[in-house]
């Protein structure tokens, strides 16, 4: 299949097609860190009112796992960019492994992210009017965990959305629908996968490191 | 909707100027309408879906204006009231003033004017008008079992602990919120991707500036509603104390977040208003627009300004008097916007060859309504004003008179003005005539009284009040009827308009807006061969071929 027969009636060619979706998914990306914007307005009033309480009620979450985590997600970044340029080349095969490697670099991001979650449940480290822990007991450490869990959790419904977007993607540049030369679709779905990272980079600091 | 009334051409022997192979009838059957790309065809489902949402909104309307009739209870209790004024506002903002005209007009004429055959994500507008009936769907659900009675603005925290259906009315304003960013964003793409040849950024109509100025709004601030809407569903539900003043969360906050989306609203809805009148002002005056550039760019410089403005609604709320101050400054700034167009467009009438048509009369209840209204807004964002008039019937007056009076006054125009195009046939026009002065006096006759009201003490959002203010409230009960009327000619002449109207032919107008250019009904296709523009938008500098009408030099 030439590229030219992926052109929609309604545009000239595949160059400014290409153009549009690629606008179309900057715009889309600039809605989402807007979606996020209203969770770290509410997380920047809060810290600024319960500042100290912010400091130690962090102290409870693991710097390790969410370190780790920062590697994980960044790393994935890279094989994700990796698959574009081999799709890029005609190679869908080695740029389906690439994929399959942001997948599971995907899982152990949410591996362990389920694990400090767990961590948090046993020791009542929970939002609002379930919080039971024991050792913090100022009034902004609830607030701190429902910041830290509608901000995560956020987060972790785009990790899975992203995943299943990878995951389509997966499949049809192992069946070669990306060989000819339109590789634009694989394109956008790095872009939504780049945002993803780009938000935990954010998050990690502000929830982890204060 | 296969072989309805409109899509029945008539016989080409007795209607030359009629296209018979157009948008309407280029497929038939249910499914060719369900799962169609075609702009036009979505536009015309939105037109269908949304004149339903302003009917149940305005049916909510005339409970509200029948229970203040006379003061005490009248038809309903305090709680339905309650649910009433929050139904309407929800029905309206939500579901017809936010869509309406970029949903109908924006999808039907921005590709025309721009030369395009269809938006640039057709699948993805289709995608816009389904969460649009989700969306309603869910609140409508909602609004049967309970309803809610927190007014459209769900100030926490008596929206997280209400007894009512807060959530399905939260949810479905969270999906329709989706469904504009879509059509936002497919807007943008479109305009910076689907120019045709000769379409540089100056040749634009007013029209395409305009919505473009909605659309970046609705990207930006939608997704901020979507969030502060869902937080309060969240607390609503599960109680996790984010506006929770007992478990150390800020009530305010919502209400920043809410108006941060809530006010650049207002001009997600005034905008496109803006947009259909600076088209029609053209057309009416025949006449270029004075000022291009100074319209175009005043469009942007509302969306930009728009987003500095949220805090005139907490003026009441503990906000410093700094910032109470710098935000009533910034608000009159769009003032200065609003009065540079509404100085061009009369300026455009001058020497103008101005034909009195109903969409003429519709320019000058807008116009009207844009700078009363308007002016009443620069004394609301006077902080020591607001101050008597906060929460009182003046703010209900001055909103009603901005919004909804340059809103509907735009929707109405724009339905007249291309009904030709969009359905190749004209109505009435003596009837048109008789139902705009209708709704513009009855529109006066609604809100002047709500003014004075206002002004006199009393609080919105009331179901009873004291005897000394009954009279105007049976003025207003009495306009609110007259509109009711008003818009029940319409939609019977309109209807009838569809099947019997007389044919339009491609200009009926003599128009050189850009729309104007194709066959009416268009064809599927747009254009039966790819435009390429060498001059700009309403150039009456030469008549072009056929029109009937003479034009002003």
């Amino acid at each position: 299949m030439q590229p030219e027969s992926y052109v929609a009636h309604h545009y000239p060619n595949l160059r400014q097609q290409e153009h549009a979706a690629r606008l179309g998914m900057w715009l889309f990306l600039a809605t989402e860190i807007l979606l996020f914007a209203g969770l770290f307005t509410g997380y920047s009033v809060y810290r600024f009112l319960y500042a100290e309480t912010f400091a130690q009620a962090s102290e409870h979450l693991s710097v390790a796992a969410g370190t780790i985590n920062t590697v994980v997600l960044i790393t994935s970044s890279l094989s994700v960019a990796l698959a574009h340029h081999l799709v890029q080349h005609g190679r869908g095969k080695a740029a389906a492994l690439s994929l399959l490697v942001t997948l599971g670099f995907a899982l152990v991001f949410l591996a362990i992210k389920a694990w400090e979650w767990t961590h948090d449940f046993h020791e009542g480290l929970l939002p609002g009017r379930f919080f039971t822990n024991a050792e913090l007991t100022s009034t902004g450490a609830p607030m701190f965990f429902t910041v830290y869990f509608l901000m995560t959790g956020l987060h972790g419904l785009h990790v899975v959305i992203g995943m299943t977007v990878l995951a389509i993607l997966m499949v049809l540049c192992w069946r070669g629908a990306y060989d000819h030369g339109y590789t634009t679709p694989v394109e956008l779905g790095g872009m939504y996968w780049h945002l993803v990272d780009l938000i935990w980079i954010f998050l990690y600091p502000l929830l982890y490191l204060i | 909707m296969s072989q309805s009334l409109a899509t029945t051409p008539p016989a080409p022997a007795d209607a030359p100027a009629y296209n018979p192979r157009n948008y309407l009838n280029a497929e038939a059957g249910i499914a060719s309408w369900l799962l169609t790309r075609d702009h036009k065809r979505i536009a015309v489902m939105y037109l269908v879906v949304t004149t339903l949402s302003f009917a149940l909104g305005g049916f909510y309307a005339m409970l509200i204006r029948i229970e203040l009739l006379t003061p005490g209870p009248t038809i309903m209790s305090a709680m339905s009231y309650n649910r009433m004024f929050t139904l309407h506002g929800v029905v309206m903002i939500f579901l017809f003033m936010i869509p309406a005209i970029p949903g109908v007009f924006g999808n039907f004429f921005l590709p025309l004017m721009l030369g395009a055959r269809d938006v640039a994500f057709p699948r993805l507008n289709l995608l816009s008008l389904y969460l649009y009936a989700i969306g309603a769907a869910i609140a409508v659900y909602g609004m049967i079992h309970g309803g809610a009675d927190t007014g459209w603005t769900f100030y926490t925290p008596y929206s997280t602990t209400t007894v009512t259906k807060v959530v399905p009315i939260l949810l479905g304003a969270f999906v329709l919120g989706f469904s504009s960013i879509l059509t936002g964003l497919n807007f943008i793409v479109t305009t910076h991707t689907l120019r045709a040849p000769g379409m540089s950024w100056m040749r634009m109509p007013l029209f395409v500036w305009s919505i473009y100025a909605t659309s970046v709004i609705q990207i930006l601030a939608t997704p901020v509603l979507g969030i502060t809407l869902l937080l309060v569903a969240f607390e609503h539900a599960f109680g996790w104390g984010i506006f929770d003043p007992a478990r150390g969360g800020d009530p305010i906050l919502f209400q920043h977040l809410f108006w941060f989306y809530s006010h650049p609203a207002v001009y997600i809805m005034v905008l496109p208003a803006m947009a259909v009148m600076s088209e029609v002002i053209q057309a009416s005056a025949r006449k270029n627009i004075f000022g291009y550039k100074a319209v175009a760019f005043s469009s942007l410089g509302i969306a930009f300004v728009g987003f500095f403005t949220w805090g005139h609604h907490l003026f009441t709320s503990g906000q410093s008097t700094l910032d109470a101050g710098i935000f009533g400054v910034l608000s009159m700034f769009v003032g200065i916007f609003t009065a540079i167009k509404v100085f061009n467009w009369t300026a455009t009438l001058y020497e103008g060859a101005v034909k009195f048509t109903t969409w003429f009369a519709y320019f000058c209840g807008f116009l009207f309504f844009l700078v009363f209204g308007g002016m009443t807004g620069i004394a609301l964002a006077t902080v020591s004003l607001d101050i008597h008039w906060q929460d009182t019937y003046f703010v209900v007056a001055h909103f009603h008179f901005i919004m909804v009076g340059s809103v509907i006054m735009a929707w109405l125009a724009a339905l007249h003005y291309w009904w030709p195009k969009m359905f190749g046939r004209l109505y009435p026009e003596g009837w048109g005539l008789v139902s705009a002065v209708l709704i513009i006096l009855g529109f006066n006759a609604t809100f002047i009284p709500q003014f004075l009201l206002g002004n006199y003490g009393m609080p919105r959002r009331y179901y009873s009040y004291p005897e000394r203010f009954w009279p105007l409230n049976v003025a207003s009960t009495a306009g609110a009827s007259l509109l009711a009327f008003g818009f029940t000619i319409i939609l019977v002449y309109l209807a009838i308009s569809l099947r019997w109207g007389k044919v339009a032919g491609p200009n009926p107008w003599g128009s050189r807006g850009f729309e104007w250019d194709t066959l009416s009904p268009p064809p599927t296709e747009n254009f039966l061969e790819n435009p390429v523009y060498t001059r700009g938008p309403h150039d009456y500098t030469e008549a072009p071929e056929g029109a009937e009408v003479t034009h002003a030099t």
